[in-house]
Formats: structure tokens, sequence, C-alpha cells
């Protein structure tokens, strides 16, 4: 199984750890990632807020540059998943727009490959095959998994789990053996880049998400966007100072929890690069 | 909010409505205002106008006062009003129309700072090809007058080599920056 890897300019920086851990469970399950050659910025929220244009066309070039690869697209972020699936879907339905961007691009592109998140990819593999990777069960862990808003919203557009009561990653989880918890904020907003521009409004967010994760019983989050992530790790310790509350929920992305069930060490995957350290909860798993 | 001038909003309503439809790709006259959109916005508790009350406001012809809402830059694109639309409205795309309409006509209100962030972060794309997470923060530091924010996070990151403080361009960063060019020259040429 081939795919053109999308890894995103966090991925490269303060979320490296996402980078890591999914090259190796990548890598240990049989998935090759080849990376999109020079790729260059999904755009993000700067570029569909200021010009929907060039928020398509940003997100062009990655995937006219993917099909040169003539692989599917695989993209671990959800931030960056969600620009790249969305100028396809608009291209793909508008072939006025397709040929606008072609020309102000300057490259071929015939929307003949798919894009892909990882967890989608993980869903589809065969149960068995997945099955055989797990060497160290999370048995016992309770995880609340945090799916954000860009992963499943809107449906018409990524389509692949219910908006609502997403599935894909708690599934995931409990075949890796931890125990999802029932909670109410799977999908709301963590305020995403307005931790950087408006950031009381980012913690009352955040302070909900994690109080609804820690009521459920959590032992630690997961969660597939380094926007998410951030906003809950990083910003723990502010939410903490501005709402005098003691939260020390690890907040790990899916991979890295993947990783450790497939007997990795916490090094390889980045679990000693994150604000509230995860070490000590996986250490309870024995 | 400003006194409101009713023969402005009759005579300029219909037009502005014409091209936020255009631009968005959305029916404004389509919404019921049956209010699920504002019952499930997350950002609903910061903002001056609720969503549908943007909608309503559009639509009889007080644009001006939803351009120069916080609530267009508050939104944060999360799609739930879009996701449970029973109209089946974008209202996130329309969102995105208003902050993009606001900005064209120099009508950013008090929420300068997230505008701001959105500039800082596609200079960076623009140059490099890529986001340059740490200067855009820094810039966007400066820039606000808040040079110490996240500081204690900075220093974390760089401690643990997750922010380079060079930075380096990708090799179609000039390809990158005819992009931005095009883009500007299509858009001017509507």
């Amino acid at each position: 199984m081939r795919y053109a890897y999308y890894s995103g300019c966090t991925l490269h920086a303060t979320a490296r750890e996402f980078d890591l851990s999914t090259r190796a469970v990548c890598s240990r399950l049989g998935i090759e990632l080849e990376e999109i050659p020079d790729w260059n910025c999904c755009g993000a929220t700067a570029a569909h807020a200021t010009s929907h244009l060039l928020s398509v066309a940003l997100a062009a070039r990655n995937l006219a540059l993917a099909e040169t690869q003539e692989a599917d697209l695989l993209v671990p972020c959800a931030a960056c998943y969600h620009r790249l699936v969305t100028a396809r879907k608009e291209m793909s339905e508008n072939p006025h727009l397709r040929e606008r961007v072609v020309r102000i691009i300057g490259r071929e592109y015939r929307g003949r490959i798919g894009v892909r998140s990882l967890l989608e990819v993980l869903d589809h593999l065969d149960p068995e095959r997945l099955a055989a990777g797990v060497v160290r069960p999370l048995r016992g862990l309770k995880v609340a998994c945090y799916y954000g808003c860009l992963l499943v919203r809107p449906p018409a557009v990524t389509g692949f789990d219910d908006p609502e009561q997403p599935q894909v990653m708690d599934r995931l989880m409990r075949q890796w053996g931890a125990e999802p918890v029932d909670w109410g904020y799977k999908t709301e907003c963590c305020g995403a880049g307005q931790g950087f521009s408006n950031e009381p409004v980012v913690l009352k967010l955040v302070r909900d998400i994690l109080a609804t994760a820690s009521r459920a019983g959590a032992d630690c989050l997961v969660c597939a966007c380094t926007l998410c992530q951030s906003n809950l790790d990083a910003r723990q310790g502010h939410v903490n100072r501005v709402y005098g509350s003691d939260f020390r929920l690890p907040v790990m992305y899916f991979t890295q929890l993947i990783g450790v069930g497939m007997g990795m060490e916490a090094r390889e995957l980045g679990l000693d690069s994150l604000f509230v350290d995860p070490r000590p909860v996986i250490r309870a798993l024995g | 909010m400003v006194p409101l001038n009713l023969n402005r909003a009759i005579k300029e309503g219909a037009r502005f409505v014409r091209r936020l439809e255009a631009e968005s790709g959305q029916k404004i006259s389509d919404c019921n205002q049956c209010g699920k959109c504002t019952a499930g916005c997350p950002l609903g508790f910061a903002m001056d106008l609720m969503p549908n009350q943007v909608m309503h406001l559009i639509r009889v012809g007080l644009w001006a006062e939803v351009l120069e809402s916080r609530t267009i830059w508050l939104c944060s694109h999360c799609a739930v009003c879009t996701t449970r639309c029973p109209r089946n409205i974008d209202l996130a795309r329309v969102m995105d129309s208003l902050r993009i309409t606001a900005r064209r006509e120099g009508r950013i209100g008090s929420e300068r700072s997230i505008a701001l962030f959105n500039e800082i972060f596609l200079d960076s794309v623009r140059r490099y090809g890529r986001a340059h997470e740490f200067g855009i923060g820094l810039r966007h530091n400066l820039l606000t007058r808040r040079p110490f924010k996240d500081s204690d996070l900075g220093r974390v990151w760089l401690r643990r080599g997750k922010l380079k403080l060079g930075t380096r361009k990708i090799k179609g960063a000039a390809e990158i920056d005819r992009i931005f060019s095009e883009v500007e020259r299509t858009e001017d040429g509507r």
C-alpha cells in the first residue's frame, strides 16, 4: 500500500511527534509513505478567510504534485486534510474552477487521485492485520477520543464518519485494548488558530473540553489535529492559571497511542516532547 | 452599533445580498431563522451578533453592521452551523465571504488581532512556501504589542528543538509567490 504523504508545516515544528509517530506506525503496518516532493502549506484558515480562489490554488499545487506520484494522498493532520479534501471536491464539481486554478498554478491537474485521512486508512485495514500488530494492549486505559471539527465536518466534504457522534477513533482505540469513554465534547471546537490571536476565547473552550473529559473518567485525550493538540496540551497550563483548575490530562495523537500498543519506545513516538507528560499514564499500563 | 440609516439599507441591501450570494454560492433568502446555527455555535458566547442574526441583518439590508461585527472574525469555521442547517446553507462559507468582503472594503471592526494573524500567516506562506511558526508568532506579538505572549510555550518548544529560528524556502517558493500574484490579478479583473 503506497501513498503520497502530505505532512504539513506544523508536523515539522511544534507537532513533530505527529510526523514521527505517523511514520513509525505506518512503516510497521506496511503502509508506504512517499513524501510529496517540495509540498507547500495548505493555506490553512488564513487562506480561506482571505480568498476562496487562493485557498483552492494553494491546496491544488499539492494535489497536482501528488498526482505525478500516481498515489492517493495521505494526510495525518485533520486541518490540512480538510483543506486538501475541500479543494479536491470543489474542483471535481466545478470544471470552470478547476480550469481557472490549473491556469493559476501552472501545473497539470486532472483530479485522478483521492485524499485520505490517516484515520480513515487505518479504519479500512484488515482488522486481523491490525490485531497482529498489538503486542502491548492498552488494557484499562480510559481515553477520551477528541475529533474536533475538521475531521468530520461538514459531512458533505469529509464524509467518512458520523458528524455528531463519530466512531473511527473509538473503534481503533478499542482494537488496541483501550476503553473509550462516553462523553459529549467529541466534536466541540477548541478555537483553533485563535490560541495565538484571541487566547481568552480558546481557554474557555479548552477548559470545557478538559472538564468534560475529566468528568467522564478519562486518563487522557486522543486527537488527530495539530491545532487541537496544541490548544489542549500546551495551553492546559494557561487554563489552570486563568481558571484556578488543576488539570493534568495528557493529550496524545492517536498515532502515538497506536505506537505504544505496538511496543514502541516513548522516544520513538515523541511522547517525551509533549507539555503534560503522558509517560506516567503509559507506565501504569504495565 | 452605529445608528441605523434605513434609506441606505434599502438602496444598497439588495446589491450586497447579490454580491454575497455570488461570492459564497449560498442563497441568503433560504434562511428561515430556525436558530439551529446559533444553538450549536461554540463561539456564540463571545459574539456580538448571533449567527442567525447575521443572516437576518444581511437580509434586511443592515450589512455594514455585520461587516464591522466581532462575530465574523470570532467564527472559527467549525461548521456546526453548516452541518445542522435544515435549509442546507453553508453558513461557515457565508462567514468566510463576509471576512473576505470586510477585508476588501477595509471594514475590519474591533477584532483586528485575528485578521492580522491571517495576514502574517499568509505573508509567511508567500515568502517561504510554508508557514514558519516562530516568525509568525513573533511578528504577531510585536504588531499587537504583546511581545511576551506565549513566551512560556515558546521556551519549551525551543528547548525541545521544535521551533526553528531560521527560515528555509521551498524550491518552488517563487512559484508560490506567482500563485498569490495570479490570484490577485484574477480577482481584481472581475
